[in-house]
């Protein structure tokens, strides 16, 4: 009551000595001269920031009031229709609950999260790092020299309209009944965007710069270091973000092969269990975990393309 | 001695023909051009879309090859893009991911030199075109008219001293192009660089040029070279320079004007 009395109270102390510097000077002009660079005056800079807080706060209460109203949504149904198949919200938190503390229904799954979790993003990774570490550098290859183009683009175009999934009895063949084969699938699924996009970048990359960095003296291996690899950078990065996303995607696929281990397994394993509860827990840890590792790429991303008119935060 | 220098002019466009491939068609833009143009001197090419007055810029900057005929400076001849001749497009060209003062050093920094040498030598012109408080931003972040300021620091950082100008200021609105067009004469006058300009504009041309070349299309060729004698700075408003302007205009339009059908 009192703080609330005293911020409105300051609130005209703050304004009036710029309101009135105007009347005091007559012979100001009527219309203030600011230079180009001035920082805004005081008043508006605070107008600026409460108008700022208010989107973040409208931003943050719409962006989570939505799936709220789902899980409310989502019990309500519940409870009117009756239904055993699926569980309610709270018998999930439950699920969730165990899975990561144990506890509650003390079986096979109670407390391992940490175990599933990091066999799902050992996989995940592996197959992600595995993409990036050929996709980027064949993708170069192929965006810029024409021979490599003409060797290797009629068979990539033959090959990647083939569901990954279409993969997994050779893949089991290939590679056994173990986790490579997991990386293997979650590979070939994060490969396809990160080739593509970059040869996208490579290709698209405007003419104009190659005259520009020509005339200034840069050329051969020199050129494909500064203006090649920058002007591809941010097509570069769409294609990572794209494949990790498959990477989660797959990660499921990729556990349906009889792993032990993994949140795609849980989520197998709870399908023969017809344990719905568990399968839904699997599907929001996978959920958090793809939403997470993704906002650590969007931010390397920003940091790296901050030059990008595109990302301007 | 004055033998020798007459017979190596600076920059010798020898009949220059360019013919491109459009399909099955072929397309004559450049029908045997010939220009000489002096150390220093500021030539500006002037005509209507289609003469083949960038092409002809592009060819002297080395982007694109004559399909006959030659360009050369002081005899050698052009063969492709060089540091002597530096290029300010139209839409630019920055290298968006570098900052102004990066953007300026690129040049510098091809040729090896030390880093402090490279930063200072950036700074000098970037100072030049007035952009120092602004030398960590990003193209993105900048005006037409910076981003053209750069562009211009840029080329002028790795001596070149021919300035190639596609249009520089065709995308400015009327006052920054009056401010850059005022720039660009001082920085030409502190610098003795040689520029080529080209432009659809008259006014710029009579208010720019030592020359005015006029193109006309179909396909390009040379119709007139005017030098233009105004003393400098030049007065947009005087009699003189209406006179030129509108001599310069009536070429331009002779050949393209047609007594229009009166309806019966």
């Amino acid at each position: 009551m009192q703080a609330s009395a005293v911020s409105l109270a300051t609130k005209p102390a703050e304004i009036a000595p710029a309101a009135s510097a105007l009347p005091a000077d007559p012979s100001a002009p009527s219309v203030a001269v600011v230079p180009m660079n001035a920082p805004a005056a005081p008043n508006v800079r605070a107008a600026t920031r409460r108008r700022v807080t208010l989107e973040r706060v409208q931003g943050l209460l719409l962006g989570i009031g939505f799936p709220v109203v789902l899980v409310v949504l989502w019990h309500q149904l519940v409870v009117m229709t009756g239904t055993r198949l699926i569980p309610t919200p709270g018998q999930v938190g439950m699920m969730m609950y165990d899975f990561a503390f144990g506890g509650i229904h003390n079986d096979a799954f109670s407390g391992t999260i940490v175990t599933h979790l990091l066999a799902s993003m050992e996989r995940v990774y592996g197959g992600f790092a595995l993409a990036v570490l050929l996709g980027v550098p064949l993708g170069l290859l192929i965006g810029k020299v024409k021979a490599i183009r003409q060797l290797l683009d009629p068979t990539l175009s033959l090959l990647r309209p083939i569901p990954v999934t279409a993969w997994l009895p050779l893949s089991m063949i290939f590679f056994g009944l173990g986790p490579r084969s997991a990386i293997f699938l979650v590979f070939l699924g994060a490969f396809y965007p990160i080739l593509l996009n970059t040869i996208f970048g490579v290709r698209s990359v405007d003419t104009k710069l190659f005259e520009a960095a020509a005339m200034l003296g840069c050329d051969g291996s020199r050129m494909f270091r500064q203006v090649v690899l920058p002007a591809a950078t941010p097509s570069i990065f769409n294609g990572l973000r794209l494949a990790h996303g498959f990477a989660w995607i797959l990660i499921v696929v990729g556990e349906m092969t009889g792993v032990p281990t993994g949140l795609g397994s849980v989520i197998m394993d709870g399908r023969t269990l017809s344990r719905t509860d568990l399968v839904i827990t699997g599907m929001i840890v996978i959920g958090v975990a793809g939403f997470l590792t993704d906002r650590i790429i969007v931010a390397v991303n920003d940091r790296v393309l901050r030059w990008s008119p595109q990302h301007h935060g | 001695m004055d033998n020798a220098t007459a017979r190596r002019p600076f920059l010798a466009i020898r009949d220059v023909n360019k013919v491109f491939q459009m399909g099955a068609d072929q397309v004559e833009a450049l029908h045997h051009v010939n220009l000489v143009i002096n150390k220093g001197e500021f030539v500006c090419l002037i005509g209507a879309s289609g003469c083949g007055k960038s092409t002809l810029l592009r060819i002297v900057a080395g982007f694109e090859q004559p399909t006959s005929g030659e360009v050369a400076i002081y005899d050698h001849a052009v063969t492709g893009p060089g540091s002597d001749r530096g290029m300010v497009f139209q839409d630019y060209a920055l290298f968006p991911w570098l900052t102004v003062r990066q953007n300026i050093a690129f040049g510098p920094r091809q040729k090896g030199l030390a880093a402090a040498e490279v930063r200072q030598t950036a700074d000098q012109y970037m100072n030049m075109v007035g952009l120092e408080a602004f030398a960590d931003r990003f193209p993105s972040q900048l005006s037409g008219g910076m981003k053209q300021r750069v562009a211009i620091a840029r080329v002028l950082a790795n001596e070149a001293n021919i300035l190639l100008m596609d249009e520089p200021f065709g995308a400015l609105d009327a006052l920054t192009r009056e401010q850059l067009q005022d720039e660009l004469l001082q920085i030409w006058a502190r610098t003795g660089v040689t520029v080529i300009f080209v432009t659809h504009s008259v006014e710029e041309a009579t208010l720019l040029a030592d020359r005015v070349v006029v193109m006309t299309a179909g396909p390009g060729r040379v119709q007139a070279d005017i030098p233009v004698t105004l003393e400098r700075p030049r007065d947009v408003s005087s009699p003189a320079f209406n006179e030129i302007r509108r001599g310069l205009t009536q070429r331009l339009t002779s050949h393209v004007k047609r007594p229009l059908k009166t309806a019966a």
